[in-house]
């Protein structure tokens, strides 16, 4: 074997065949995928089912804490998790560009099923494409992925939330999109730092069945707390108070923000969640996450208030301030 | 490590508000209008915006912005000229910090070359261009070099740099400004309705406080340095409102950690032996004599300008931005016939609404139309 992936890897001839068996279905292999047929068949239960599909385009391709591979299958999965299904099977998509080393592309696949694992979802179907240098970068992975709804999550709606619930978040944030500029960009000042990027399932399954009272779910991704906040607040109808004295920062998130002049607010998560909580219900919720390894530092960041759907932020000396929807990608300033 | 707010500086933060909030109900209760103070510089505006303090104290005085930073500020001209780099010179990588490319100018920004065939890459420091230029000497590396007098020093070093490694292929588009000439342009107008300046922490650091003393000694206005914490805030104004109430004008240095008297003259010489003043274009503001930096003729050889021959193009701008008198205090958001139609924060005009705490964007997002 070649160790660069070459044109012919994506012909379907024989080296595409040698690629699926020494690569995917030696590190992704399960009885469904195995059978390598058009399509992957599986019996339904009764109930619904969720549908979800993401592209994964991320660079560097790996990173502190992850790889494009870890993020696909936790992109996928956390978003079925925020919905209350129960991810089960994924597919995965592969665009490689040509001359992408061997090694790498086993190491995001060993990744992948790594996480998969973790998360307790097979990749039950795959595709592999290589497009010519320069017609992509590196590697571009999609991933769809197919859940049961449980009982608990499908009551989940944001038309629930109501003035008095609470906003709760499982840790810290900004950590992924930090780590991945700072790499991007070669930084020396957040030295430690590392991306969130985990599958939520787990922690999400032990708290719908801990408590009562989860109203709404969503994992704050591309444009960070801020812009989801916005979502739902736009959703609902209410506004959101955010306090910031409340919300867990790492200190080279801090720092690094600072430096650049991005807000942590505007910073994409991988492995964080909101969610909306009965009043009653939070302190509760917030205990349950702390007892997971994902959520030790949850906290309530927030409540839902009367209002027009807008979303605000007290801060630590007592000033309110509107946190508006991203306008564009968030770029550092110089003064 | 998850981070505790400091409790003790958070609770000075609380005192000095308070403080502030009853010296400036006295003040104006006293002069019988609200208080209105500026804010030079960028900077200070975001930490304003980012600490709520504008919202904490708008019962009792208004915080304005000011001309902002450099990037709000650069004119439609100057864009024109860096998408004519991008879009004629061969080989080429237009270099710029990453605030620049949402900037329009009359027909394009770099975002849109960008996302066309232009080849715009980002830095977060001069040098890192020259540095490129370097590993890359089939590229033609064109930075554009907009800053203050903070900024322009390490403009002045990474040309230093090209200049003794030779790296050939390292030019700029030189767009740097000078704040007190703009200071003086804005306090030269009758009309001015501004009680006192928070001058810019940072470009004070490099141009000392003394030689900012004209505000006081020349138009008579209050004005203090000060840095970007809460209290460093707080105080600065709390500085202005002891000099309002007593009807005093001197330009005080609440951030002495940071800012000496003479400030810093070598940060000074290095940009010197580069650059010389000249009359320049704020967006927003027209034209301000000595507000510019140009090479010196004996570095003309670094201006891509020259060195490409670009061809000067006149720009079309749209007629009516009111972003002066909106920096002056004379108009608001609203009397303006651009706001919210032909200027909004994804197509801005004025450095108003480029900034998205410019008081142009903050009025679009809050939705205010009056």
């Amino acid at each position: 074997m070649t160790d660069v992936v070459l044109l012919a890897h994506g012909d379907g001839g024989a080296l595409s065949h040698k690629l699926i068996k020494e690569i995917f279905v030696a590190q992704l292999g399960n009885p469904m995928l195995n059978e390598l047929s058009d399509a992957a068949l599986f019996s339904v239960r009764q109930g619904k089912l969720a549908v979800s599909t993401d592209s994964f385009v991320v660079d560097p391709i790996f990173f502190p804490g992850g790889d494009i591979g870890k993020l696909a299958v936790c992109g996928t999965v956390n978003d079925l998790a925020v919905s209350g299904a129960v991810p089960r099977y994924l597919t995965a998509s592969f665009i490689i560009e040509e001359g992408l080393p061997l090694k790498d592309l086993k190491m995001i696949t060993a990744s992948m099923a790594e996480t998969a694992r973790a998360a307790g979802v097979q990749v039950v179907a795959g595709d592999t494409k290589v497009v010519e240098r320069g017609h992509g970068d590196k590697v571009f992975i999609n991933t769809a992925g197919i859940g049961f709804l449980s009982d608990a999550g499908s009551s989940l709606s944001y038309s629930r939330i109501k003035p008095g619930d609470k906003v709760i978040i499982n840790g810290s944030i900004g950590d992924h999109g930090m780590t991945i500029l700072s790499q991007r960009e070669g930084f020396s000042v957040s030295s430690g730092l590392k991306s969130d990027c985990a599958p939520l399932n787990g922690i999400i399954e032990e708290l719908l069945e801990g408590v009562d009272g989860i109203k709404f779910m969503r994992d704050p991704t591309r444009g960070g707390v801020a812009t989801t906040l916005n979502e739902i607040a736009s959703s609902s109808g209410w506004d959101v108070m955010l306090f910031e004295e409340k919300i867990p920062l790492r200190k080279e998130v801090t720092g690094a923000s600072a430096m650049l002049g991005l807000d942590p607010l505007y910073l994409a998560n991988e492995g964080k969640f909101l969610a909306i909580v009965d009043k009653i219900h939070a302190e509760p919720a917030v205990d349950i996450l702390r007892r997971h390894p994902l959520g030790r530092e949850a906290a309530i960041i927030g409540e839902i208030s009367e209002g027009k759907s807008n979303v605000y932020l007290k801060t630590p000396i007592g000033g309110t301030k509107r946190l508006n929807t991203l306008a564009g990608a968030p770029l550092p300033r110089i003064c | 490590m998850i981070i505790q707010p400091n409790t003790d500086k958070l609770a000075l933060a609380k005192k000095l508000l308070e403080c502030v909030r009853q010296k400036a109900r006295r003040v104006s209760g006293r002069l019988g209008r609200p208080i209105r103070f500026m804010e030079v510089c960028g900077t200070h505006t975001a930490a304003i915006s980012r600490l709520g303090l504008r919202d904490a104290l708008q019962e009792v005085m208004i915080l304005a912005s000011g001309p902002g930073c450099p990037v709000c500020v650069t004119d439609y001209q100057d864009i024109d000229t860096a998408v004519a780099v991008c879009r004629t010179v061969d080989n080429v990588v237009v270099a710029t910090f990453g605030d620049m490319i949402k900037v329009p100018g009359s027909y394009s920004s770099l975002e849109k070359e960008k996302a066309g065939r232009g080849n715009v890459k980002i830095f977060y420091a001069p040098y890192l261009a020259v540095e490129y230029a370097r590993n890359n000497p089939d590229k033609e590396v064109v930075f554009l070099a907009v800053g203050f007098e903070t900024t322009m020093p390490t403009v002045a070093l990474a040309l230093d740099m090209a200049e003794r490694d030779k790296v050939n292929n390292f030019s700029i588009l030189p767009l740097g400004k000078l704040v007190p000439p703009a200071i003086k342009a804005l306090l030269q107008d009758p009309e001015l309705n501004v009680d006192g300046l928070i001058l810019p922490g940072h470009v004070s650091a490099v141009i000392g406080r003394k030689s900012q003393d004209f505000i006081a000694s020349y138009f008579h206005m209050p004005a203090v340095v000060t840095g970007f914490e809460a209290a460093d805030i707080l105080i600065g104004i709390n500085s202005l409102l002891k000099q309002l109430e007593t009807g005093a004008a001197r330009v005080e240095n609440r951030y002495r950690r940071v800012v000496a008297e003479e400030g810093n003259p070598e940060a000074r010489q290095i940009t010197d032996k580069y650059f010389a003043p000249v009359s320049a274009k704020w967006r927003g503001l027209g034209s301000i004599p000595d507000s510019g930096l140009v090479l010196r003729e004996r570095y003309g050889y670094f201006d891509a300008g020259t060195r490409f021959s670009l061809e000067g193009q006149e720009p079309i701008i749209p007629r009516g931005c009111l972003c002066g008198d909106l920096l002056k205090g004379k108009a608001l958001p609203a009397d303006c016939r651009l706001f919210g139609k032909t200027c909004t924060p994804l197509n801005p005009v004025g450095p108003c609404m480029v900034s998205s705490e410019g008081a142009c964007a903050a009025w679009f997002n809050y939705g205010m139309t009056s």
